[in-house]
């Protein structure tokens, strides 16, 4: 079976600053990160749409620890962040010195822009992810 | 299906880098678990084996298949399960149902690691594969990540201020220790107190060192059989009641339903029903506390406190020996220690043990009923299994 949205298709949308998602044609749910299926009702009758790429923070965390390859990254903040659209993505903020961020950035609105994961031995290739940060 | 006993068990002590390979300490646990359930490894039908990283650690792949050789029973079907941190109570789980089903009569499950051998950072890296490597990894995601962010989830979702959390959090990795501390096979044997826990140095906001479970090297293993078969065997076979075992996407995907596991919650069901039992029958339970937060998570989705109640819970006592529930009188993840792919079945190890009053100081008195709860990833596996003493 075909995919409509494959994970190349989308890191390279998300390369050029564009978050794209599958709108199910069944439930209305729009999924993000895609699937193959709807991530609601498993459908697989779904168009690819394009996300505003604007939400709410829902959690976050500054990581010290990185893993192997990612220390020059370190320290870091990782957000959780719910789309206008519904679906959760999980990305990085900036805007905010990492080691000051604390539980007052839950909740607060932003805007993506994305960077890019070069990729180490083990990832097969490079991996775009959200870059965020708040919104005016 | 047929009822299921437990005869035998074995477990390496757990600690930090070792000279042995993965096979050698599963060889360990296994020629124990074989000897005690008083059987020749000739008796043993299959092997079910959980093993995350032989082959980063070790360059090792399917080290199942050498220690079925290594330890003489040769020839037998031999497989990996690969559940990340759940790996080895998967294998149980399927082991449980091949003899259930009436195929095999006497099965061996256990698992493997030697995640302490690769130091912090691969093992960061590689541990960070059990979560989505391309919706998930590119943002650097870790393992304390996953729990730190749910951290914050727990204390806004239930209005609990951090710092008061971050205490009740230590005392989960206090509760611990000092269980650790009474066990031989552990691999931090010592007490650590409320002010060690929040001085030490932050991993992943808020996640503090002692916060964390530790890299281990270690292995466990596990003797099933028929119940026709342990009668001949064993004057204490320990009966599997309940198995359940449950799957769930990247963290991104369980949405506002965090920091609720659903996956736990279902696979939870599953053991309860089938054993016709309700949290309040548990006398004991090892559960999956690789960090401290995980501990008031589980409390919660295994239904022994209410949504919100489990971070009190702990601060009160009420998961200590003689409270509600007696949690992890093994020293748990955080101090008996993590070798992953080996952790689900060292669970049950201790809960046998402890169902068999054998565990000294740190024994839950009459213990009859205890369960395990073993999680991958976050949130990708959850295995339980309820374990019923049968004499």
């Amino acid at each position: 079976m075909e995919h409509r949205l494959s994970f190349k298709e989308y890191n390279e949308a998300l390369k050029q600053n564009k978050l794209l998602g599958l709108k199910c044609n069944e439930c209305g749910t729009i999924t993000a990160p895609p699937k193959i299926t709807c991530g609601e009702c498993a459908s697989t009758d779904m168009d690819v749409v394009e996300l505003s790429g604007k939400g709410e923070i829902q959690t976050f965390t500054t990581v010290f620890v990185p893993a192997e390859g990612r220390e020059a990254e370190a320290p870091y903040i990782i957000v959780l962040v719910q789309l206008d659209e519904g679906p959760w993505i999980m990305g990085n903020l900036t805007g905010i010195e990492p080691d000051k961020a604390t539980m007052e950035i839950m909740g607060k609105r932003v805007k993506m822009g994305h960077a890019v994961f070069a990729g180490d031995k083990y990832s097969a290739g490079d991996g775009a992810r959200p870059l965020f940060s708040f919104e005016a | 299906m047929r009822r299921v006993a437990v005869i035998g068990v074995g477990m390496t002590k757990f600690s930090g880098k070792q000279d042995k390979t993965c096979v050698e300490l599963f060889a360990e646990a296994a020629m124990d678990a074989i000897s005690e359930s008083n059987l020749k490894p000739r008796d043993i039908q299959a092997l079910f084996m959980g093993n995350v990283l032989g082959d980063f650690s070790e360059g090792q792949g399917q080290p199942q298949v050498f220690a079925a050789d290594y330890i003489g029973a040769f020839n037998i079907p031999a497989n990996k399960y690969e559940n990340a941190c759940a790996s080895a109570s998967a294998a149980a789980r399927d082991a449980f149902i091949w003899v259930a089903s009436g195929f095999y009569d006497i099965v061996l499950a256990g698992g493997t690691e030697t995640a302490s051998k690769m130091g912090t950072p691969l093992a960061t890296r590689t541990f960070a594969m059990g979560s989505d490597s391309r919706y998930e990894y590119p943002a650097g995601i870790t393992f304390p990540g996953v729990f730190a962010m749910l951290t914050h989830l727990y204390a806004k979702k239930h209005g609990i201020p951090l710092e008061k959390l971050k205490r009740q959090m230590a005392q989960v990795s206090i509760n611990s220790h000092h269980y650790g501390a009474l066990n031989p096979k552990a691999h931090f044997q010592k007490e650590i107190t409320m002010d060690k826990v929040l001085d030490g140095f932050m991993v992943c906001q808020p996640l503090q060192l002692l916060d964390c479970c530790p890299f281990s090297d270690g292995a466990s293993a596990i003797v099933l059989a028929s119940e026709e078969a342990a009668r001949k065997l064993t004057d204490k076979p320990v009966y599997i009641a309940g198995v359940g075992q449950a799957s769930a996407g990247n963290l991104l995907s369980q949405k506002d339903y965090l920091p609720r596991i659903r996956s736990r919650e279902l696979s939870a069901k599953q053991a309860y029903d089938m054993a016709g039992l309700s949290p309040k029958d548990i006398d004991v339970c090892e559960l999956h506390d690789c960090f401290s937060i995980a501990t008031i998570i589980a409390l919660e989705g295994l239904g022994f406190f209410e949504f919100g109640k489990a971070s009190e819970a702990v601060e009160t006592g009420q998961t200590k020996i003689g409270g509600k529930i007696a949690v992890n009188p093994s020293g748990g993840l955080k101090a008996k220690g993590h070798p992953i792919g080996a952790t689900g079945t060292a669970q049950v190890y201790d809960i046998v043990k402890q169902l068999r009053a054998e565990c000294g100081e740190r024994q839950v008195e009459g213990a009859r009923v205890g369960m395990t709860d073993t999680l991958g990833g976050d949130g990708g596996t959850i295995v339980n299994l309820i374990l019923k003493r049968g004499w």
